[in-house]
């Protein structure tokens, strides 16, 4: 009985393993697409394709990174500002990520904050 | 015999690791280019009329006409609205002689005669004035005449400014061997320039209703001994302001590049 909970455990853990590695392969192709079609200026398809990579793998961090820097070539500074900090949540020290995010303050900064300007 | 195969094989190594590091790249540089949404919908507008401004601080540069024949024609260049070509208002004169109802009431037997630019000497000194950019009846009026464009007010302050303290330049050196070397040196120095404050009002031509103001303020300080006119001053310190003000008017895209990661 317990040599057969222990094989059960073993099952459970490398099913598990292999599924997370599937859904990395998976979302890495779609990130990979999206890189070959931005490069070619079809941002509207890079973005679904970079959308599709987080959802198959949320902790994708090269995911949700591209994907905030195709919201920010579409001018959707909200949605690129969110994307930015979900990557840099999942990788901290990734120095690209970080400066992409520093680059994107300083322009989105510059739009909320530029000078006093006020509407009745 | 050993030797050279050896080099060979070396050779194609670094070049296989070469070539796989080039085929496994796992980032790229991507040029973009970020639209920066207008501040304002103009979109109901097909006129933009600069009326004119308040203008303070300096008797040497008109800033109220200059200001207003600069911004006529870098709309007339970076936007799609057609630009109102009328005389500039005496925006002091019609504040200081009451607005619409001034208007309305004729001209004075004894109009107030309207202060020089030289006697506001900060944003407080033109507080009183500007009742006139809330005065709806007054704007609704110019809108009928002009066929209910976007018009643009405010005012202009372009003060002198000096300032001394530790300034740090760059210097060019010759060493004893004769070789040329840049080093920072730092002095104290008395600097003068202006001051370059602007509030831009944006009234609904069709309603003389206030849309949306803002206020932009630029400085540049020159040497001492640099004899920088007044009104070569004034359009450095402009061609800092006008992409801003433009921004509100019209999308800009901003230019850069990011990394887009495996």
């Amino acid at each position: 009985m317990r040599k057969h909970m222990l094989m059960a455990a073993l099952l459970v853990t490398v099913l598990s393993g292999a599924a997370y590695a599937d859904a990395r392969t998976d979302a890495k192709e779609q990130v990979e697409f999206g890189i070959a079609v931005a490069q070619r200026g079809l941002w509207k398809e890079a973005i679904y394709r970079w959308e599709r990579a987080t959802q198959i793998d949320p902790n994708y961090a090269a995911a949700f990174n591209n994907l905030a820097v195709a919201y920010e070539h579409e001018g959707l500074l909200e949605k690129a500002g969110e994307a930015y900090e979900r990557a840099l949540k999942l990788e901290p020290n990734n120095a690209m990520v970080r400066q992409n995010f520093e680059l994107f303050k300083e322009i989105h900064d510059r739009t909320t904050n530029q000078n006093q300007s006020q509407t009745p | 015999m050993t030797g050279p195969r050896i080099r060979i094989s070396l050779k194609l190594l670094s070049l296989v690791f070469v070539a796989g590091a080039a085929g496994c790249a796992s980032f790229y540089e991507i040029p973009i280019e970020t639209p920066i949404a207008a501040k304002l919908d103009v979109s109901a507008f097909q006129r933009v009329f600069i009326a004119g401004f308040l203008a303070g601080g300096t008797d040497d540069v008109d800033g109220n006409v200059e200001t207003v024949r600069l911004l006529r024609s870098q709309l007339r260049m970076k936007s799609n609205l057609r630009v109102v070509d009328a005389d500039v208002l005496p925006l002091m004169d019609v504040a200081v002689n009451g607005g619409a109802q001034g208007q309305a009431a004729g001209p004075a037997a004894d109009p107030r005669e309207e202060p020089k630019p030289s006697s506001f000497k900060s944003e407080k000194d033109l507080e009183p004035y500007e009742h006139i950019f809330a005065d709806a009846d007054y704007w609704k009026k110019i809108g009928e005449e002009y066929q209910n464009p976007l018009i643009v007010t405010g005012w202009v302050l372009f003060t002198p400014h000096s300032q001394s303290g530790m300034v740090q330049r760059e210097q060019e050196v010759i060493d004893p061997l004769g070789r040329r070397r840049v080093e920072p040196v730092r002095e104290y120095m008395e600097r003068k320039g202006f001051i370059l404050q602007e509030k831009f009002v944006f009234i609904d031509g069709r309603s003389g209703a206030q849309m949306h103001s803002e206020t932009l303020r630029e400085e540049r300080l020159y040497n001492q001994n640099d004899n920088t006119p007044a009104l070569s001053s004034y359009f450095e310190l402009m061609d800092e302001i006008i992409p801003r003000f433009l921004s509100t008017l019209s999308t800009q895209r901003v230019r850069g590049s990011r990394v887009l990661i495996k």
